[in-house]
Protein backbone atom coordinates (compact mmCIF):
# COMPACT_ATOMS: atom_id res chain seq x y z
CA UNK A 1 0.00 0.00 0.00
CA UNK A 2 1.36 3.37 -0.92
CA UNK A 3 2.17 5.46 2.12
CA UNK A 4 0.79 8.91 2.45
CA UNK A 5 3.89 9.97 4.31
CA UNK A 6 7.45 10.80 3.30
CA UNK A 7 10.59 10.79 5.38
CA UNK A 8 12.41 14.09 4.93
CA UNK A 9 15.04 16.09 6.80
CA UNK A 10 14.40 19.60 8.08
CA UNK A 11 16.94 21.10 5.70
CA UNK A 12 15.35 19.37 2.70
CA UNK A 13 11.92 20.39 3.95
CA UNK A 14 13.00 24.05 3.94
CA UNK A 15 13.96 23.64 0.29
CA UNK A 16 10.91 21.65 -0.83
CA UNK A 17 8.52 23.96 1.01
CA UNK A 18 10.13 26.95 -0.72
CA UNK A 19 9.72 25.31 -4.11
CA UNK A 20 6.09 24.51 -3.33
CA UNK A 21 5.66 28.15 -2.28
CA UNK A 22 6.75 29.38 -5.69
CA UNK A 23 10.37 30.26 -4.93
CA UNK A 24 11.87 31.03 -8.35
CA UNK A 25 15.38 31.91 -7.26
CA UNK A 26 17.75 30.47 -4.70
CA UNK A 27 21.38 31.46 -4.09
CA UNK A 28 23.48 30.05 -1.30
CA UNK A 29 26.92 29.21 -0.01
CA UNK A 30 27.74 26.00 1.85
CA UNK A 31 27.99 26.12 5.63
CA UNK A 32 27.29 23.45 8.21
CA UNK A 33 24.67 22.54 9.50
CA UNK A 34 22.54 23.62 6.52
CA UNK A 35 24.42 22.00 3.63
CA UNK A 36 21.63 19.56 2.78
CA UNK A 37 19.50 22.57 1.95
CA UNK A 38 21.78 24.06 -0.72
CA UNK A 39 22.45 20.56 -2.05
CA UNK A 40 18.75 19.85 -2.28
CA UNK A 41 18.08 23.16 -4.05
CA UNK A 42 20.94 22.61 -6.51
CA UNK A 43 19.06 19.61 -7.87
CA UNK A 44 15.38 20.43 -7.31
CA UNK A 45 15.46 24.02 -8.61
CA UNK A 46 16.91 22.79 -11.89
CA UNK A 47 14.29 20.03 -12.10
CA UNK A 48 11.63 22.71 -11.72
CA UNK A 49 13.32 24.90 -14.35
CA UNK A 50 14.02 27.63 -11.78
CA UNK A 51 17.23 29.46 -10.96
CA UNK A 52 19.86 28.09 -8.58
CA UNK A 53 23.23 29.80 -8.08
CA UNK A 54 26.01 28.60 -5.83
CA UNK A 55 27.41 31.99 -4.88
CA UNK A 56 31.02 32.77 -4.01
CA UNK A 57 30.10 33.99 -0.54
CA UNK A 58 27.20 34.82 1.72
CA UNK A 59 27.60 38.47 0.71
CA UNK A 60 27.08 37.49 -2.90
CA UNK A 61 24.17 35.16 -2.02
CA UNK A 62 22.13 37.81 -0.26
CA UNK A 63 22.86 40.37 -2.97
CA UNK A 64 21.80 37.88 -5.63
CA UNK A 65 18.57 37.50 -3.68
CA UNK A 66 18.33 41.30 -3.83
CA UNK A 67 18.64 41.22 -7.64
CA UNK A 68 16.11 38.41 -8.05
CA UNK A 69 13.67 40.06 -5.67
CA UNK A 70 13.77 43.40 -7.47
CA UNK A 71 13.01 41.43 -10.63
CA UNK A 72 9.71 40.50 -9.00
CA UNK A 73 10.22 36.81 -8.26
CA UNK A 74 10.10 34.97 -4.97
CA UNK A 75 13.67 34.48 -3.83
CA UNK A 76 15.42 32.81 -0.95
CA UNK A 77 18.79 32.11 0.57
CA UNK A 78 19.89 30.07 3.54
CA UNK A 79 22.89 29.91 5.79
CA UNK A 80 24.00 29.31 9.33
CA UNK A 81 25.02 31.79 12.00
CA UNK A 82 28.44 33.12 10.80
CA UNK A 83 27.08 33.27 7.26
CA UNK A 84 24.00 35.16 8.40
CA UNK A 85 26.27 37.72 10.05
CA UNK A 86 27.82 38.32 6.64
CA UNK A 87 24.39 38.71 5.10
CA UNK A 88 23.29 41.43 7.49
CA UNK A 89 24.43 44.21 5.15
CA UNK A 90 22.25 42.79 2.39
CA UNK A 91 19.29 42.25 4.73
CA UNK A 92 19.46 45.91 5.72
CA UNK A 93 19.48 46.88 2.02
CA UNK A 94 16.50 44.62 1.32
CA UNK A 95 14.65 46.31 4.18
CA UNK A 96 15.68 49.79 2.98
CA UNK A 97 14.62 49.03 -0.60
CA UNK A 98 11.38 47.40 0.58
CA UNK A 99 12.18 44.12 -1.15
CA UNK A 100 10.65 40.78 -0.14
CA UNK A 101 12.91 37.79 0.50
CA UNK A 102 13.14 34.75 2.73
CA UNK A 103 16.33 34.06 4.65
CA UNK A 104 16.71 30.76 6.50
CA UNK A 105 19.12 30.59 9.40
CA UNK A 106 19.90 27.05 10.56
CA UNK A 107 21.62 28.25 13.72
CA UNK A 108 24.80 26.82 15.20
CA UNK A 109 26.91 27.71 18.24
CA UNK A 110 28.66 31.07 18.37
CA UNK A 111 30.16 33.62 18.71
CA UNK A 112 32.84 33.60 16.08
CA UNK A 113 33.44 30.28 14.39
CA UNK A 114 31.88 28.60 17.43
CA UNK A 115 30.84 25.11 16.46
CA UNK A 116 28.34 23.29 14.29
CA UNK A 117 26.08 22.09 17.11
CA UNK A 118 22.44 23.25 17.40
CA UNK A 119 21.95 26.57 19.11
CA UNK A 120 19.48 29.43 19.41
CA UNK A 121 22.08 32.10 20.06
CA UNK A 122 21.08 34.33 17.11
CA UNK A 123 17.81 35.37 18.76
CA UNK A 124 18.87 38.96 19.38
CA UNK A 125 20.48 39.25 15.94
CA UNK A 126 17.27 38.11 14.26
CA UNK A 127 14.67 39.87 16.36
CA UNK A 128 16.48 43.16 16.99
CA UNK A 129 17.77 43.91 13.52
CA UNK A 130 21.29 42.62 13.06
CA UNK A 131 22.13 45.00 10.25
CA UNK A 132 22.37 48.78 10.39
CA UNK A 133 19.50 51.22 10.51
CA UNK A 134 15.89 51.50 11.63
CA UNK A 135 14.29 48.29 10.45
CA UNK A 136 12.79 45.05 11.69
CA UNK A 137 12.53 41.63 10.15
CA UNK A 138 9.63 39.28 10.83
CA UNK A 139 11.07 36.08 12.34
CA UNK A 140 9.32 32.71 12.18
CA UNK A 141 10.49 29.68 14.16
CA UNK A 142 9.20 26.19 13.28
CA UNK A 143 9.72 23.40 15.78
CA UNK A 144 9.15 20.35 13.59
CA UNK A 145 9.86 19.23 10.05
CA UNK A 146 6.14 19.11 9.31
CA UNK A 147 5.68 22.66 10.57
CA UNK A 148 8.30 23.87 8.08
CA UNK A 149 5.71 23.24 5.35
CA UNK A 150 3.40 25.74 7.05
CA UNK A 151 6.03 28.28 8.02
CA UNK A 152 7.78 28.70 4.66
CA UNK A 153 4.65 29.59 2.62
CA UNK A 154 3.71 32.01 5.37
CA UNK A 155 7.20 33.53 5.30
CA UNK A 156 6.88 34.18 1.55
CA UNK A 157 3.40 35.63 2.04
CA UNK A 158 4.51 38.02 4.78
CA UNK A 159 7.53 38.99 2.67
CA UNK A 160 5.38 39.80 -0.37
CA UNK A 161 2.52 41.40 1.55
CA UNK A 162 4.72 43.84 3.46
CA UNK A 163 7.65 44.01 1.02
CA UNK A 164 10.12 42.97 3.66
CA UNK A 165 12.83 40.37 4.22
CA UNK A 166 11.62 37.59 6.52
CA UNK A 167 13.88 35.37 8.60
CA UNK A 168 13.06 31.74 9.31
CA UNK A 169 14.95 30.59 12.34
CA UNK A 170 15.80 26.92 12.70
CA UNK A 171 18.79 25.23 14.25
CA UNK A 172 21.13 22.34 13.55
CA UNK A 173 18.82 19.88 15.27
CA UNK A 174 15.74 20.81 13.25
CA UNK A 175 17.78 21.05 10.05
CA UNK A 176 19.46 17.67 10.36
CA UNK A 177 16.75 15.49 11.80
CA UNK A 178 14.39 13.45 9.63
CA UNK A 179 10.70 13.09 10.34
CA UNK A 180 7.81 11.49 8.54
CA UNK A 181 5.67 14.17 6.98
CA UNK A 182 2.12 13.85 5.72
CA UNK A 183 2.01 14.45 1.96
CA UNK A 184 -1.12 16.56 2.32
CA UNK A 185 1.20 19.28 3.67
CA UNK A 186 2.54 19.59 0.13
CA UNK A 187 -0.74 21.08 -1.03
CA UNK A 188 0.38 24.66 -0.73
CA UNK A 189 -1.72 27.30 -2.35
CA UNK A 190 0.58 29.92 -3.83
CA UNK A 191 -0.81 33.40 -3.43
CA UNK A 192 0.08 35.81 -6.20
CA UNK A 193 1.03 39.33 -5.16
CA UNK A 194 1.13 41.97 -7.88
CA UNK A 195 4.54 43.61 -8.01
CA UNK A 196 4.17 46.76 -10.11
CA UNK A 197 7.31 48.13 -8.47
CA UNK A 198 9.54 45.39 -9.93
CA UNK A 199 12.24 46.29 -12.46
CA UNK A 200 11.45 44.50 -15.69
CA UNK A 201 12.42 47.15 -18.19
CA UNK A 202 10.35 50.29 -18.82
CA UNK A 203 8.37 49.05 -21.81
CA UNK A 204 4.89 50.56 -21.63
CA UNK A 205 5.53 52.58 -18.49
CA UNK A 206 7.79 55.23 -16.94
CA UNK A 207 11.26 54.07 -15.81
CA UNK A 208 11.42 52.90 -12.19
CA UNK A 209 14.10 53.10 -9.53
CA UNK A 210 14.70 50.91 -6.51
CA UNK A 211 17.02 52.45 -3.93
CA UNK A 212 17.59 53.02 -0.24
CA UNK A 213 19.63 56.21 -0.61
CA UNK A 214 17.90 59.31 0.74
CA UNK A 215 20.41 62.10 1.11
CA UNK A 216 17.91 64.49 2.68
CA UNK A 217 17.41 63.47 6.33
CA UNK A 218 13.70 64.32 6.21
CA UNK A 219 13.19 62.03 3.22
CA UNK A 220 14.95 59.14 4.96
CA UNK A 221 12.97 59.79 8.11
CA UNK A 222 9.83 59.54 6.01
CA UNK A 223 10.89 56.15 4.65
CA UNK A 224 11.75 54.93 8.14
CA UNK A 225 8.44 56.09 9.53
CA UNK A 226 6.63 54.39 6.67
CA UNK A 227 8.50 51.17 7.45
CA UNK A 228 7.65 51.54 11.13
CA UNK A 229 3.99 51.92 10.23
CA UNK A 230 4.22 48.65 8.35
CA UNK A 231 5.95 46.99 11.31
CA UNK A 232 3.08 48.10 13.58
CA UNK A 233 0.70 46.50 11.10
CA UNK A 234 2.70 43.27 11.18
CA UNK A 235 2.52 43.39 14.99
CA UNK A 236 -1.27 43.69 14.76
CA UNK A 237 -1.81 41.09 12.05
CA UNK A 238 0.88 38.47 12.17
CA UNK A 239 1.67 37.44 15.73
CA UNK A 240 1.46 33.70 16.17
CA UNK A 241 2.13 31.20 18.89
CA UNK A 242 0.95 27.87 20.17
CA UNK A 243 -0.03 27.29 23.74
CA UNK A 244 -1.35 24.41 25.77
CA UNK A 245 -2.22 25.81 29.12
CA UNK A 246 -4.87 25.02 31.70
CA UNK A 247 -5.78 26.76 34.92
CA UNK A 248 -4.41 23.83 36.92
CA UNK A 249 -0.90 24.36 35.57
CA UNK A 250 1.75 24.91 38.22
CA UNK A 251 4.14 26.52 35.78
CA UNK A 252 4.39 27.48 32.14
CA UNK A 253 7.47 26.74 30.05
CA UNK A 254 8.16 29.35 27.39
CA UNK A 255 10.27 27.93 24.58
CA UNK A 256 10.51 28.03 20.77
CA UNK A 257 11.91 25.82 18.03
CA UNK A 258 13.87 22.77 19.15
CA UNK A 259 13.77 23.86 22.80
CA UNK A 260 9.97 23.70 22.66
CA UNK A 261 10.18 20.04 21.66
CA UNK A 262 12.34 19.29 24.69
CA UNK A 263 9.75 21.13 26.78
CA UNK A 264 6.97 18.98 25.30
CA UNK A 265 8.85 15.84 26.33
CA UNK A 266 9.31 17.22 29.82
CA UNK A 267 5.62 18.03 30.14
CA UNK A 268 4.64 14.50 29.10
CA UNK A 269 6.97 12.99 31.70
CA UNK A 270 5.81 15.27 34.51
CA UNK A 271 2.20 14.52 33.69
CA UNK A 272 2.87 10.96 34.80
CA UNK A 273 3.92 12.39 38.16
CA UNK A 274 0.66 14.37 38.29
CA UNK A 275 2.43 17.66 37.76
CA UNK A 276 0.59 19.95 35.35
CA UNK A 277 2.92 22.11 33.32
CA UNK A 278 1.87 24.36 30.45
CA UNK A 279 3.74 25.23 27.27
CA UNK A 280 3.79 28.57 25.51
CA UNK A 281 5.58 28.44 22.18
CA UNK A 282 6.04 31.65 20.18
CA UNK A 283 6.03 30.92 16.45
CA UNK A 284 6.74 34.53 15.52
CA UNK A 285 9.73 35.75 17.52
CA UNK A 286 9.21 39.17 16.02
CA UNK A 287 6.49 40.28 16.34
CA UNK A 288 6.57 38.63 19.76
CA UNK A 289 3.30 37.53 21.38
CA UNK A 290 3.75 39.95 24.28
CA UNK A 291 0.06 40.50 24.88
CA UNK A 292 -0.93 36.84 24.70
CA UNK A 293 1.79 35.77 27.10
CA UNK A 294 0.87 38.65 29.39
CA UNK A 295 -2.73 37.42 29.50
CA UNK A 296 -1.58 34.01 30.75
CA UNK A 297 0.25 35.62 33.66
CA UNK A 298 -3.08 36.78 35.05
CA UNK A 299 -3.82 33.13 35.87
CA UNK A 300 -0.47 31.42 36.23
CA UNK A 301 2.36 32.93 38.21
CA UNK A 302 5.36 30.75 37.49
CA UNK A 303 7.29 30.76 34.21
CA UNK A 304 10.39 28.99 33.02
CA UNK A 305 12.10 30.27 29.90
CA UNK A 306 13.91 27.41 28.21
CA UNK A 307 16.32 28.37 25.48
CA UNK A 308 19.47 27.13 23.78
CA UNK A 309 21.17 30.49 24.26
CA UNK A 310 22.19 32.50 27.27
CA UNK A 311 19.15 34.47 28.29
CA UNK A 312 17.99 36.22 25.16
CA UNK A 313 14.32 35.42 24.60
CA UNK A 314 14.09 35.79 28.39
CA UNK A 315 14.05 39.56 27.84
CA UNK A 316 10.94 39.33 25.68
CA UNK A 317 9.25 37.17 28.29
CA UNK A 318 10.09 39.80 30.91
CA UNK A 319 8.58 42.47 28.67
CA UNK A 320 5.46 40.32 28.28
CA UNK A 321 5.07 39.91 32.01
CA UNK A 322 6.28 43.32 33.17
CA UNK A 323 3.01 44.31 34.80
CA UNK A 324 2.39 40.97 36.50
CA UNK A 325 3.88 39.64 39.70
CA UNK A 326 4.87 36.35 38.07
CA UNK A 327 8.13 34.60 38.88
CA UNK A 328 10.29 34.11 35.80
CA UNK A 329 13.11 31.61 35.88
CA UNK A 330 15.46 30.58 33.09
CA UNK A 331 17.17 27.46 31.96
CA UNK A 332 19.71 28.34 29.33
CA UNK A 333 22.28 26.13 27.72
CA UNK A 334 24.68 27.53 25.18
CA UNK A 335 27.54 26.68 22.86
CA UNK A 336 25.53 23.98 21.15
CA UNK A 337 24.63 22.09 24.33
CA UNK A 338 21.09 20.70 24.08
CA UNK A 339 19.30 20.78 27.43
CA UNK A 340 18.23 17.31 28.58
CA UNK A 341 14.71 16.55 29.74
CA UNK A 342 16.19 15.45 33.07
CA UNK A 343 17.83 18.78 33.78
CA UNK A 344 14.68 20.65 32.84
CA UNK A 345 12.63 18.40 35.14
CA UNK A 346 15.12 18.95 37.98
CA UNK A 347 14.90 22.70 37.41
CA UNK A 348 11.10 22.69 37.48
CA UNK A 349 11.03 20.62 40.64
CA UNK A 350 13.43 23.00 42.34
CA UNK A 351 11.19 25.95 41.36
CA UNK A 352 8.05 24.23 42.63
CA UNK A 353 9.60 23.08 45.88
CA UNK B 1 16.71 71.89 -44.90
CA UNK B 2 18.02 71.75 -41.33
CA UNK B 3 18.96 68.38 -39.97
CA UNK B 4 19.43 67.50 -36.31
CA UNK B 5 22.90 66.04 -35.96
CA UNK B 6 23.30 66.13 -32.20
CA UNK B 7 20.72 66.06 -29.44
CA UNK B 8 20.06 64.65 -25.99
CA UNK B 9 19.49 60.89 -26.15
CA UNK B 10 16.09 59.69 -24.97
CA UNK B 11 17.91 57.57 -22.41
CA UNK B 12 19.37 60.67 -20.76
CA UNK B 13 17.19 62.87 -18.59
CA UNK B 14 17.33 66.64 -18.76
CA UNK B 15 18.70 67.32 -15.27
CA UNK B 16 21.44 69.51 -13.86
CA UNK B 17 24.69 67.66 -13.11
CA UNK B 18 25.88 67.06 -9.56
CA UNK B 19 29.36 66.07 -10.69
CA UNK B 20 32.39 68.33 -10.17
CA UNK B 21 33.70 70.46 -13.02
CA UNK B 22 35.86 68.34 -15.33
CA UNK B 23 34.61 64.99 -13.99
CA UNK B 24 34.39 62.17 -16.52
CA UNK B 25 31.17 60.58 -15.31
CA UNK B 26 28.97 62.93 -17.33
CA UNK B 27 30.70 61.87 -20.54
CA UNK B 28 30.43 58.16 -19.75
CA UNK B 29 26.78 58.51 -18.70
CA UNK B 30 26.09 60.08 -22.05
CA UNK B 31 27.99 57.43 -24.02
CA UNK B 32 25.97 54.74 -22.28
CA UNK B 33 22.70 56.56 -22.96
CA UNK B 34 23.56 57.12 -26.63
CA UNK B 35 24.33 53.44 -27.12
CA UNK B 36 21.18 52.30 -25.36
CA UNK B 37 19.20 54.48 -27.76
CA UNK B 38 21.18 53.37 -30.80
CA UNK B 39 20.82 49.68 -29.95
CA UNK B 40 17.15 50.21 -29.00
CA UNK B 41 17.63 48.77 -25.54
CA UNK B 42 15.95 51.42 -23.40
CA UNK B 43 12.74 49.54 -22.71
CA UNK B 44 14.52 46.37 -21.72
CA UNK B 45 17.42 47.79 -19.74
CA UNK B 46 18.02 47.35 -16.02
CA UNK B 47 21.07 49.25 -14.80
CA UNK B 48 22.85 49.00 -11.47
CA UNK B 49 24.48 52.11 -10.05
CA UNK B 50 27.41 51.73 -7.68
CA UNK B 51 28.34 53.33 -4.39
CA UNK B 52 30.61 56.36 -4.78
CA UNK B 53 30.32 59.47 -6.92
CA UNK B 54 28.19 57.66 -9.51
CA UNK B 55 25.68 56.51 -6.89
CA UNK B 56 23.28 59.03 -8.43
CA UNK B 57 23.76 57.76 -11.99
CA UNK B 58 20.10 56.75 -11.91
CA UNK B 59 19.10 60.42 -11.69
CA UNK B 60 20.42 60.87 -15.21
CA UNK B 61 19.28 57.72 -16.94
CA UNK B 62 15.81 57.31 -18.34
CA UNK B 63 15.40 53.55 -17.92
CA UNK B 64 14.94 51.09 -15.03
CA UNK B 65 17.70 51.43 -12.46
CA UNK B 66 18.66 50.26 -9.01
CA UNK B 67 21.43 50.55 -6.47
CA UNK B 68 23.63 47.90 -4.90
CA UNK B 69 25.53 47.74 -1.65
CA UNK B 70 29.17 48.79 -1.87
CA UNK B 71 30.95 46.37 -4.21
CA UNK B 72 27.95 44.14 -4.86
CA UNK B 73 26.57 45.29 -8.24
CA UNK B 74 27.74 42.16 -10.03
CA UNK B 75 26.02 39.85 -7.55
CA UNK B 76 22.81 41.84 -8.00
CA UNK B 77 23.26 41.87 -11.78
CA UNK B 78 23.91 38.11 -11.87
CA UNK B 79 20.50 37.41 -10.36
CA UNK B 80 18.62 39.96 -12.46
CA UNK B 81 20.06 38.50 -15.66
CA UNK B 82 19.49 34.89 -14.57
CA UNK B 83 15.87 35.64 -13.72
CA UNK B 84 15.28 37.91 -16.73
CA UNK B 85 17.63 36.67 -19.45
CA UNK B 86 15.76 38.67 -22.10
CA UNK B 87 16.70 42.00 -20.47
CA UNK B 88 19.80 44.10 -20.99
CA UNK B 89 21.62 44.34 -17.65
CA UNK B 90 24.72 46.39 -17.00
CA UNK B 91 26.62 47.60 -13.96
CA UNK B 92 28.31 50.98 -13.75
CA UNK B 93 31.12 50.86 -11.23
CA UNK B 94 34.07 52.86 -9.98
CA UNK B 95 37.47 51.58 -8.99
CA UNK B 96 36.70 51.28 -5.28
CA UNK B 97 33.44 49.47 -5.90
CA UNK B 98 34.79 47.13 -8.55
CA UNK B 99 38.40 46.57 -7.55
CA UNK B 100 38.48 46.90 -3.74
CA UNK B 101 35.39 46.05 -1.74
CA UNK B 102 33.79 44.21 -4.67
CA UNK B 103 36.81 42.36 -6.07
CA UNK B 104 35.32 39.04 -5.03
CA UNK B 105 31.99 39.65 -6.78
CA UNK B 106 33.83 40.99 -9.85
CA UNK B 107 36.13 38.00 -10.22
CA UNK B 108 33.44 35.41 -9.65
CA UNK B 109 30.79 36.95 -11.92
CA UNK B 110 33.50 37.12 -14.61
CA UNK B 111 34.64 33.58 -13.88
CA UNK B 112 31.09 32.25 -14.11
CA UNK B 113 30.87 33.97 -17.47
CA UNK B 114 27.68 35.80 -16.60
CA UNK B 115 26.22 37.38 -19.73
CA UNK B 116 26.63 40.91 -18.39
CA UNK B 117 28.26 44.19 -19.30
CA UNK B 118 30.40 46.20 -16.89
CA UNK B 119 31.17 49.87 -17.35
CA UNK B 120 34.24 50.40 -15.18
CA UNK B 121 35.13 54.04 -14.59
CA UNK B 122 38.67 54.30 -13.25
CA UNK B 123 39.64 57.72 -11.92
CA UNK B 124 42.32 56.42 -9.58
CA UNK B 125 40.90 57.84 -6.34
CA UNK B 126 37.94 57.53 -4.01
CA UNK B 127 36.08 60.64 -5.02
CA UNK B 128 32.97 60.67 -2.89
CA UNK B 129 34.72 59.96 0.40
CA UNK B 130 37.30 62.68 -0.09
CA UNK B 131 40.08 61.58 -2.42
CA UNK B 132 41.65 58.63 -0.63
CA UNK B 133 43.89 56.05 -2.31
CA UNK B 134 42.08 53.57 -4.56
CA UNK B 135 43.46 50.17 -5.59
CA UNK B 136 44.05 51.79 -8.98
CA UNK B 137 45.98 54.83 -7.67
CA UNK B 138 49.27 54.91 -9.56
CA UNK B 139 52.69 54.95 -7.90
CA UNK B 140 53.81 58.38 -6.62
CA UNK B 141 50.23 59.72 -6.98
CA UNK B 142 49.23 61.90 -4.03
CA UNK B 143 45.90 61.23 -2.37
CA UNK B 144 44.51 62.09 1.05
CA UNK B 145 45.78 58.75 2.40
CA UNK B 146 49.04 58.79 0.44
CA UNK B 147 50.07 62.34 1.26
CA UNK B 148 53.63 61.85 -0.01
CA UNK B 149 52.56 59.78 -2.97
CA UNK B 150 51.75 56.10 -3.32
CA UNK B 151 54.75 53.97 -2.57
CA UNK B 152 54.68 50.26 -3.40
CA UNK B 153 56.42 49.20 -0.19
CA UNK B 154 53.97 51.09 1.98
CA UNK B 155 50.75 51.00 0.00
CA UNK B 156 51.10 48.12 -2.43
CA UNK B 157 51.00 48.22 -6.20
CA UNK B 158 48.26 49.54 -8.48
CA UNK B 159 45.74 46.84 -9.37
CA UNK B 160 45.50 45.99 -13.10
CA UNK B 161 42.03 44.51 -13.03
CA UNK B 162 41.55 43.82 -16.74
CA UNK B 163 44.89 42.02 -16.98
CA UNK B 164 43.85 39.91 -13.99
CA UNK B 165 40.49 39.03 -15.50
CA UNK B 166 42.04 38.15 -18.85
CA UNK B 167 42.97 34.64 -17.74
CA UNK B 168 39.40 33.70 -16.87
CA UNK B 169 37.62 31.40 -19.30
CA UNK B 170 34.25 33.02 -18.68
CA UNK B 171 35.42 36.43 -19.84
CA UNK B 172 34.57 37.32 -23.39
CA UNK B 173 35.78 40.88 -23.89
CA UNK B 174 38.00 43.37 -22.02
CA UNK B 175 39.07 46.74 -23.29
CA UNK B 176 40.60 49.84 -21.70
CA UNK B 177 39.93 53.29 -23.10
CA UNK B 178 40.16 56.89 -21.82
CA UNK B 179 38.47 60.28 -22.11
CA UNK B 180 41.40 62.60 -22.83
CA UNK B 181 40.45 63.55 -26.40
CA UNK B 182 37.40 63.48 -28.67
CA UNK B 183 39.04 60.68 -30.66
CA UNK B 184 39.61 58.65 -27.52
CA UNK B 185 36.03 59.28 -26.34
CA UNK B 186 34.86 57.91 -29.68
CA UNK B 187 36.99 54.80 -29.14
CA UNK B 188 35.52 54.43 -25.67
CA UNK B 189 32.07 54.47 -27.22
CA UNK B 190 33.12 51.85 -29.76
CA UNK B 191 34.39 49.64 -26.95
CA UNK B 192 31.15 50.06 -25.01
CA UNK B 193 29.19 49.21 -28.14
CA UNK B 194 31.16 45.99 -28.49
CA UNK B 195 30.53 45.17 -24.82
CA UNK B 196 26.80 45.87 -25.16
CA UNK B 197 26.52 43.80 -28.32
CA UNK B 198 28.28 40.87 -26.68
CA UNK B 199 25.48 40.67 -24.15
CA UNK B 200 22.77 40.96 -26.79
CA UNK B 201 24.47 38.16 -28.71
CA UNK B 202 24.83 36.15 -25.50
CA UNK B 203 28.59 35.92 -25.78
CA UNK B 204 29.34 36.33 -22.07
CA UNK B 205 31.05 38.67 -19.68
CA UNK B 206 32.37 41.98 -21.05
CA UNK B 207 34.04 44.86 -19.28
CA UNK B 208 35.22 48.24 -20.55
CA UNK B 209 37.53 50.21 -18.30
CA UNK B 210 37.54 53.94 -18.92
CA UNK B 211 40.33 56.11 -17.53
CA UNK B 212 38.52 59.16 -16.27
CA UNK B 213 39.60 62.47 -14.77
CA UNK B 214 38.97 63.63 -11.21
CA UNK B 215 40.24 67.22 -11.17
CA UNK B 216 38.96 67.79 -7.64
CA UNK B 217 41.20 65.18 -6.05
CA UNK B 218 44.11 65.17 -8.47
CA UNK B 219 44.14 68.89 -7.72
CA UNK B 220 44.69 69.64 -11.39
CA UNK B 221 42.77 71.72 -13.88
CA UNK B 222 40.45 69.59 -16.01
CA UNK B 223 42.78 70.03 -19.01
CA UNK B 224 45.92 69.15 -17.02
CA UNK B 225 44.14 66.12 -15.61
CA UNK B 226 43.36 64.84 -19.11
CA UNK B 227 46.95 65.46 -20.23
CA UNK B 228 48.22 63.59 -17.17
CA UNK B 229 46.06 60.60 -18.03
CA UNK B 230 47.31 60.67 -21.63
CA UNK B 231 51.01 61.01 -20.71
CA UNK B 232 51.32 59.21 -17.35
CA UNK B 233 48.37 57.05 -16.36
CA UNK B 234 48.45 55.03 -19.56
CA UNK B 235 51.95 53.83 -18.60
CA UNK B 236 50.37 51.86 -15.74
CA UNK B 237 47.11 51.17 -17.55
CA UNK B 238 47.85 50.78 -21.28
CA UNK B 239 44.95 51.47 -23.61
CA UNK B 240 43.52 48.95 -26.01
CA UNK B 241 41.93 45.57 -26.10
CA UNK B 242 43.10 43.30 -23.30
CA UNK B 243 41.01 40.31 -24.36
Amino acid sequence: MASNRVLISGNEAFGEAAILSGCEFYAGYPITPQNELIQYMSRRMLEENRVFVQAESELASINMVFGASLSGVRSMTSSSSPGISLMQEGISYLAGCELPAVIINVMRGGPGLGNIAPSQADYFQSTRGGGHGDYRTPVLAPSSVAEIFKIIPRAFDIADRYRTPVIVLGDGMLGQMMEPVDKSLFDIEVKEYPKPWALRGCKGREPQLIKSLYLAPEALEELNLRLQGRYREIEREDVSFESSISLEDELVIVAYGSAARIAAGVIRKLKRENLDIGLFRPITLWPYPYKELGEISKKIKRFLVLEMSLPQMFEDVKLSLYSSNAEIDTLSRTGGVIPTEEEVIAKIKSILK
Amino acid sequence: MRKVIYSRPESLREVRTHYCAGCGHGIVHRLVAELIDELELREKTIAIAPVGCAVLAYNYWNFDTTEAAHGRPLAVATAIKRVQPDKFVFTYQGDGDLAAIGTNETIHAACRGENLTVVFVNNGVYGMTGGQMAPTTVLSQKTTTTALGRESKLHGHPLPLLEMLKVLEGVCYLERRALFSPQEIRKAKDALREAFKNQIEERGFSMVEILSPCPTYTKMTPIDNLKWIEKEIVKTYPLGRVK
